[in-house]
């Protein structure tokens, strides 16, 4: 930071400040304003007569008579049985990183140990996977599931979200374990142990950093995933983000938004406490792909 | 490491992937080359006073039988290929003949609900693309000035967009451009048109989903650029300085060449992404104005009977979409990798 280089003008430094914190708020704005609102009735979130209304909850105060309501989160958790939806996405996505995590390690710890020609062509066929849009995947799943009656099942979308998370899960961790010294595992082996046991023994202990980093992109792509959930799961075994789109469908009636709004408040909330703990790891793992990419 | 134990290190890996994606792509090659069995007709012949007559009348329960015994339906060939949904060869043969101008032709083949949808698609991915750069690479040069106790809450804040599911995302910014909402209400008070309505317009409709895109991508190209801003080499800059370059020149002539093989890898990331654009039409409710071809697929196997075939030729015909975004990644990797054999 004390290099010369570094230094500069004062318009320069007030016009870059000036930009990074307009960006700050249309970043974090969205976010205050909906959890704001989210204790607040229809009609101060979207005001007719004054969009104000929904900073000091005139009609909140009339309808509800606080300036605040926890009416969206009663409908939506008890009435709309949210709760539900909230433990089929916790087994959802629990499952999937568990599952995605461990074909993930031993997959990728063997592409990056390799060196013959066909890891290479792994790797290439998994980038092309990775690009395939989940829609066209799924319109591949439908029939099929109908017919064998695997349909509606959480077991099934897990199954179906560890495949589509591969691809990612390979690549991200196969660069991981090339950062890991080859000279460990082959010393163990020269020690006698089988390439299992170099990786059971050698590699598994260092290899939770990266682990980790994968796991929570893992965890995000489980968590976000509308297509596949929103067409492979039955009304009884909806995960949140499916629920919150079924809330949508009855929006028509009074108060009926407010329930949205409430469930997709409580939908985001783990997602920052996420970014809020895991913020390096997140930010070291979106940049591995770059250095080697 | 010999070939048998990549082999089982691999396996539960490589299983699920050719189950669950190189099948299922099969599986809809195959169900775009069918279409669903024709209802069963029978006829039969009423003798009365006055001669015979021929009556043909559906027999339901023989067309669900059938139906329900070969789910796939009857082979049908690429016939549902160039049907009005997806290819539609005769209207656009139509269309070209009977053109009166180019534009008129090209407004003939947006009613075509393919080229619609692919129309936006494209449109989408080749906008929001350079822009996330562009914006990802701008909040990136000015965070890297900011004092270190800032940096970290900048970045903070600068991650929600890109980790929020996208259908909430949107959902929370649809809420707010409504005309009811907060956005929505200011910007018709900023352009004193009290029945401005964003989701009114194709034109504006476009334009929100554009800005969304962009909302929710560019932390993505901001962190890469962040990081990769970090190893900058601090001598060049300073030579660069002593020999009278400005700050702009700096940038130009040391920074952008350092961070441009993150550009190749952030572009090439964003190519995917955006090609497959979907929830955010779900969570803007935009279906009416701007469709993808993501869309259309999930609209097809949404509607009240459910069209696999129509689906399938959508993806397959998506899935060659991606197959050429990737061509060129693709045909330098093999370059790259020819290169370091021989």
């Amino acid at each position: 930071m004390s290099s010369i280089a570094n230094r500069s003008s004062r318009s320069v430094i007030i016009f870059s400040s000036a930009f990074v914190l307009l960006w700050v708020v249309i970043a974090s704005f969205p976010f205050i304003w909906t959890l704001w609102g989210s204790f607040k009735v229809q009609a101060d979130f979207f005001s007719k007569a004054d969009w104000r209304n929904a900073l000091w909850g005139t009609r909140t105060m009339i309808e509800a008579g606080g300036t605040f309501t926890g009416a969206g989160y009663e409908g939506a958790w008890i009435q709309e049985e949210f709760w539900r939806a909230a433990i089929n996405t916790m087994i959802v996505v629990v499952f999937t990183v568990i599952i995605s995590l461990t074909f993930g390690t031993l997959g990728g710890y063997a592409l990056a140990r390799s060196g013959h020609n066909y890891a290479f062509w792994l790797l290439m066929i998994a980038l092309v996977f990775r690009a395939m849009p989940h829609i066209t995947l799924v319109s591949g799943y439908l029939l099929p599931f109908f017919e064998w009656n695997l349909w509606g099942h959480l077991p099934t979308s897990i199954i179906v979200l560890v495949a589509i998370n591969q691809p990612f899960t390979l690549w991200m961790l196969h660069s991981f374990f090339l950062n890991i010294p080859k000279d460990l595992d082959e010393s163990a082996k020269v020690d006698g142990c089988t390439q299992f046991q170099a990786f059971r023994h050698v590699i598994i202990p260092v290899m939770w950093p990266g682990v980790i980093t994968t796991g929570l992109f893992s965890f995000l792509l489980a968590y976000n995933d509308f297509a596949v959930t929103s067409m492979l799961l039955s009304e009884d075994n909806r995960t949140m983000v499916p629920a919150i789109a079924a809330f949508l469908g009855s929006t028509l009636e009074e108060g009926n938004v407010m329930f949205a709004v409430a469930a997709v408040v409580s939908a985001t909330a783990p997602l920052f406490v996420l970014v809020m703990f895991f913020q390096r790891q997140i930010v070291s793992g979106l940049t591995a792909g770059a250095v080697k990419g | 490491m010999r070939h048998k134990t990549f082999f089982w290190f691999i396996l539960p890996s490589l299983a699920a992937m050719i189950l669950f994606i190189a099948l299922p792509l099969a599986s809809v090659v195959i169900q775009s080359l069918h279409i669903e069995h024709e209802q069963v007709i029978v006829t039969t012949e009423n003798c009365g006073p006055f001669g015979c007559t021929e009556e043909s009348s559906v027999d339901t329960e023989a067309t669900a039988a059938l139906r329900a015994e070969q789910p796939l339906g009857r082979f049908a060939g690429l016939t549902t290929y160039f049907d009005r949904g997806h290819l539609a060869t005769a209207e656009v043969a139509e269309a070209w003949r009977s053109r009166d101008s180019l534009g008129g032709f090209f407004s003939e083949l947006y009613n075509l609900p393919f080229y619609k949808a692919l129309a936006f698609t494209l449109t989408y991915t080749f906008l929001v693309t350079p822009l996330v750069i562009l914006l990802g690479l701008m909040i990136a040069l000015g965070v890297n000035r900011l004092t270190p106790v800032l940096k970290g809450p900048t970045i903070f804040v600068s991650l929600l967009p890109m980790i929020i599911t996208p259908l909430i995302g949107s959902l929370i910014l649809f809420w707010m451009i409504d005309a009811q909402g907060v956005i929505g209400k200011n910007l018709q008070w900023l352009f004193d048109d009290p029945d401005l309505s964003l989701k009114a317009s194709p034109v504006l409709t476009w334009i929100t989903l554009m800005v969304y895109g962009v909302w929710s991508s560019a932390p993505f190209a901001f962190v890469v650029f962040y990081a990769g801003l970090q190893t900058v080499n601090s001598d060049s800059l300073e030579a660069a300085m002593i020999d009278g370059a400005t700050r702009w020149q700096r940038i130009r002539y040391v920074v952008i060449p350092h961070l441009s093989p993150l550009v190749v890898f952030i572009s090439l990331i964003q190519l995917m992404d955006n090609f497959r654009v979907f929830e955010p039409i779900v969570g803007f409710s935009a279906q009416a104005n701007a469709t993808s071809l993501s869309y259309i697929i999930f609209a097809d196997m949404r509607s009240d009977i459910t069209r696999f075939n129509s689906a399938a030729a959508t993806s397959v015909l998506t899935v060659i979409g991606v197959a050429i975004l990737l061509s060129p990644v693709l045909v330098r990797t093999w370059r790259d990798f020819k290169g370091k054999a021989a």
